[in-house]
Formats: structure tokens, C-alpha cells, sequence
């Protein structure tokens, strides 16, 4: 997957879990907690949608990591960059 | 038509769910009514045969309205949808009289209740026409139970540029429900509020290491801890567990504690969760996991509302440090959480860091004192020192 690719899944799943906002139309690095006014129910939610979908593991530790999407972007190409070299 | 809170004044029938002649049994979903709080499930009380509908769909009708009658074996019909006897709102076990005819399809217009019209004032009339509101179907308050350009601007719906409109849930009429539930509790209930610090290391630790081991989708909250621990702390305290009624405190038998859940764009529903202290937190979390995306779907159940015998509210991560809860009538308390937060602690003579949370209660004083309500709040904090068993 390209970076593109994977900030699109990011920021889809951003609003699945968040219909009644616009994850598209926020700072790369803002946090989405506070953008989105996302809880922690959405947090695990939107957690439980990128494993599903991309098949990585997501330690509860990495959470911060997910919370702007620049920042997932970078976790998640990692993650699945590291997937492909093995 | 079941009153699913003490806000509650009116519902509108949305669709039957069930055909006249089908069977139905208890906790059966037979239709869906729309409320304030969104769509809402209702469930039958009785077993029995749907024998026949009263109301037609989109029709508004107070609380208390019979909406169907239901046969039950070796016994007269029974009005549907009514709460059961713990809880009798007076219009809801009047005897039943004959009901009128359900006017045939092909001339019921939407709106026209079954049984006499209302008159309905010209001035009236022609503003439901303006803004789209079926003058026939309200209750009117004017000379002889007339419906009044009054009640009509009370039925319309606000303009869509008031506020956000979200699918399933209209947040206008929300916060009129939460604003008539929170005006009455302060005006009726004597509260009283204690607070206590609540070292939660143990049940942070606990919680990492159980969700390290485990995928995303089998992950536990916090909440659902917290929710557990008040759960079983109600079993030897039953003064903040039930219902405050016109005849005086009624303990509840079953712990159905209500979660505040909040709404994006503003409001607030605390449906219940049943038996919570029964459920393992496994249990817990696939409940709480349904009641948020349901609540924020604006598609509830009937008991859901109905019967919640205490509430929880937890501020979560980005919250406050502490919460003074409302008490939502006819309940008795409400528990709140703060957010948890590294602050200092003296454990064994030394200040080390912890990470802190306060635990509140708001008591009724009709019905307990604060004396109680100390030790209830340290019963709290002893299970949340021993998250192993939870």
C-alpha cells in the first residue's frame, strides 16, 4: 500500500466511526480526540477497524501513536512495511 | 404508549413490527416508537396473540395511550406496551373500554388518530400546515381541549438550521428532554455529594496486562470496570439502587445501572445495562459496545430507558477530575468518575506518583444520608483495589 492509500483507509475509518464529522478536513498532526470529539469507545472502535482491515497488530501501548492521522499514517506504513520484508 | 422517563410526555408511532393475529411473547419487539431520545424498540409485557393494533403509524399520542390489544391465554385482552406493575403511570391501567375502529387504510390519512378529533382552532390549523405538524394528533390545551396555535408551535419541529440533525436522533429535542428530567430533579430531589480519591494502579496494571494479551476486538475499557465495581457495591448498599415514587423509596431487586452516553454535537442518554452485577466484564463490554453504537444510532429499547436503577457516568480520558452528577428521577443516585491522572499520593510515608481518580456520589437525602453514602463510595474504591475480582 502507498502512504496515499493508507491515509485514505485512516481517515475512512476516522469517519466511519465518526459520521457527523469531516476527518478529511483536519491538520495532519491535530489530535483526533480533540478535532473529533472521539471517545474512547471510538478510539477501540476505530482501532478494531484498521486490525480488521489490514491485518496488523496494534498493542494497546501504540494507541497514541493512531491519534492524528499523520501519525497513524507513519504507524501504520511501518507496520505494514515491515509485514512485506518478512 | 410506555413512558420511557420522566421526561417524557409523547410518543409517535413509527411502524408496527408485529401483524395483528401473530403470536408475541414477553420482551418482544412489536413496534418502534419515536421519542425525544431517538427511535425506540418497544418491547411486550404480556405473552400472548396480537389481537388488534389501536394506533396507525405516524400518529402522536400521550403516554399512557393504549396502542394495541393483546389476547392472552385464558384471559382477557391486554393493553400492549405497558410497563409493568412496578412502575404504573396511572393512565396505563385504566380498565380497557371498548376501543374504536382502526379507520381503514385507503381514508386514514397519516396523522389522524383512531377515536374522536380534537378541535382544532382555523389559526391552528393553518400553521400545522405551514410547518408540516398533524393538528389532529396533539393534545390540545386550549378552551374545551382545543389544539391552540400554542400547541402547535410546541409540536413543530424545529427548522433544520437550529441545530445539528443527525439520522435516528434530533438534538433539539434531546436537550428538551434532558433540560424537563435534569429542571425536575432539582427542584424535587434534596441531593447531597461526597468525593473520594481512588488510587487506581492496581486496576490500570491489571487492565495493560489483560489487554496486552488479547486482539483489539476482545479488548476491555475502563468503563466497564468501573461499571462492574458499582454493580456489585450496590449488593450490600440497596438505598441507592431503585426508584423514589409518589408513595416513597422503592429498592430494586435487580441492578440495572444506566451509563451516560454522550452524543456528538451535544446531549446525553443513560440507558441501562441489566443485571450488570451478574454479567462477567467480557459480558459487560459487549453490552456497553452495543448500547453506545445504538444510542449514537438513535435505536434504543423500551426497558433500556425504562428501568435503569442507579446511573454511572465516567468522564473518560480527556475528562474532568471530577464529576457532581444530577440525579436522574425517579433514581435515588448517580456515580461519576473523573478522568484518572498522575498525581502525587503518600504511600508508606512517601509521596510517590499514581495515577488518581475521583470517585463521586450524589445521594437523594429522602432516601439515604451521606454517612451511608461514605461507605458506599469506600466500597468502591476496596473493589477497584482487587480488579482480579471483578
Amino acid at each position: 500500500m502507498t502512504e496515499d492509500e493508507i491515509r485514505r483507509v485512516v481517515i475512512e475509518e476516522l469517519s466511519n466511526v465518526a459520521p457527523e464529522t469531516d476527518p478529511a478536513s483536519i491538520a495532519p498532526d491535530e489530535d483526533v480526540r480533540e478535532a473529533l470529539d472521539i471517545d474512547s469507545m471510538d478510539v477501540l472502535n476505530y482501532v478494531i477497524a484498521l486490525h480488521t482491515r489490514l491485518h496488523v497488530d496494534i498493542p494497546e501501548i501504540d494507541y497514541p501513536k493512531l491519534l492524528t492521522i499523520a501519525g497513524a499514517t507513519a504507524y501504520l506504513g511501518h507496520k505494514l512495511g515491515s509485514a512485506i520484508a518478512q | 404508549m410506555p413512558s420511557l422517563g420522566a421526561d417524557m410526555e409523547t410518543g409517535t408511532l413509527v411502524e408496527w413490527l408485529k401483524n395483528p393475529g401473530e403470536p408475541v411473547h414477553r420482551g418482544d419487539v412489536i413496534a418502534v416508537v419515536e421519542t425525544q431520545k431517538g427511535a425506540i424498540e418497544i418491547e411486550v409485557f404480556e405473552t400472548g396473540v396480537l389481537d388488534r393494533v389501536l394506533l396507525t403509524p405516524g400518529v402522536k399520542v400521550p403516554v399512557g395511550t393504549p396502542m394495541a390489544l393483546i389476547s392472552t391465554p385464558g384471559g382477557p385482552p391486554a393493553t400492549a406496551a405497558a410497563p409493568p406493575p412496578a412502575a404504573p403511570a396511572p393512565a396505563l391501567v385504566q380498565p380497557l373500554r371498548p376501543s374504536p375502529p382502526v379507520a381503514p387504510a385507503p381514508i386514514a390519512r397519516v396523522g389522524v388518530a383512531a377515536g374522536p378529533r380534537p378541535h382544532v382552532s382555523p389559526a391552528a390549523r393553518k400553521l400545522a400546515e405551514a410547518r408540516g405538524v398533524s393538528a389532529a394528533a396533539l393534545t390540545g390545551t386550549g378552551p374545551g381541549g382545543a389544539v391552540v396555535r400554542a400547541d402547535v408551535e410546541r409540536a413543530a419541529a424545529p427548522p433544520p438550521a437550529e441545530g445539528p440533525k443527525r439520522a435516528g436522533l434530533d438534538l433539539g429535542e434531546m436537550r428538551k428532554a434532558i433540560a424537563a428530567a435534569m429542571a425536575r430533579s432539582k427542584r424535587e430531589i434534596p441531593h447531597y455529594y461526597l468525593s473520594q480519591p481512588v488510587d487506581m494502579s492496581a486496576t490500570l496494571d491489571w487492565l495493560k496486562a489483560v489487554n496486552a494479551a488479547r486482539q483489539p476486538p476482545e479488548r476491555l475499557l475502563l468503563a466497564v470496570v468501573l461499571l462492574k465495581a458499582v454493580a456489585l457495591a450496590l449488593e450490600d448498599f440497596p438505598e441507592f439502587n431503585g426508584f423514589y415514587r409518589d408513595d416513597g423509596f422503592h429498592p430494586s431487586e435487580t441492578i440495572h445501572p444506566g451509563t451516560a452516553i454522550a452524543i456528538r454535537g451535544g446531549g446525553l442518554v443513560a440507558p441501562a445495562i441489566h443485571d450488570a452485577d451478574e454479567k462477567t466484564l467480557d459480558e459487560l463490554m459487549a453490552a456497553l459496545h452495543d448500547l453506545v453504537a445504538r444510542t449514537r444510532a438513535g435505536r434504543l429499547r423500551s426497558s433500556e430507558l425504562f428501568d435503569p436503577t442507579i446511573t454511572v457516568t465516567s468522564l473518560g480520558e480527556r475528562g474532568a477530575e471530577s464529576v457532581l452528577g444530577v440525579i436522574y428521577p425517579p433514581q435515588v443516585a448517580i456515580v461519576g468518575f473523573g478522568a484518572p491522572a498522575l498525581r502525587p499520593w503518600v504511600a508508606g510515608g512517601r509521596i510517590e506518583a499514581r495515577p488518581l481518580m475521583t470517585a463521586t456520589l450524589a445521594g437523594d437525602h429522602r432516601v439515604s444520608d451521606g454517612h451511608r453514602g461514605a461507605l458506599f463510595l469506600l466500597e468502591i474504591e476496596r473493589r477497584l483495589q482487587h480488579p482480579e475480582d471483578l
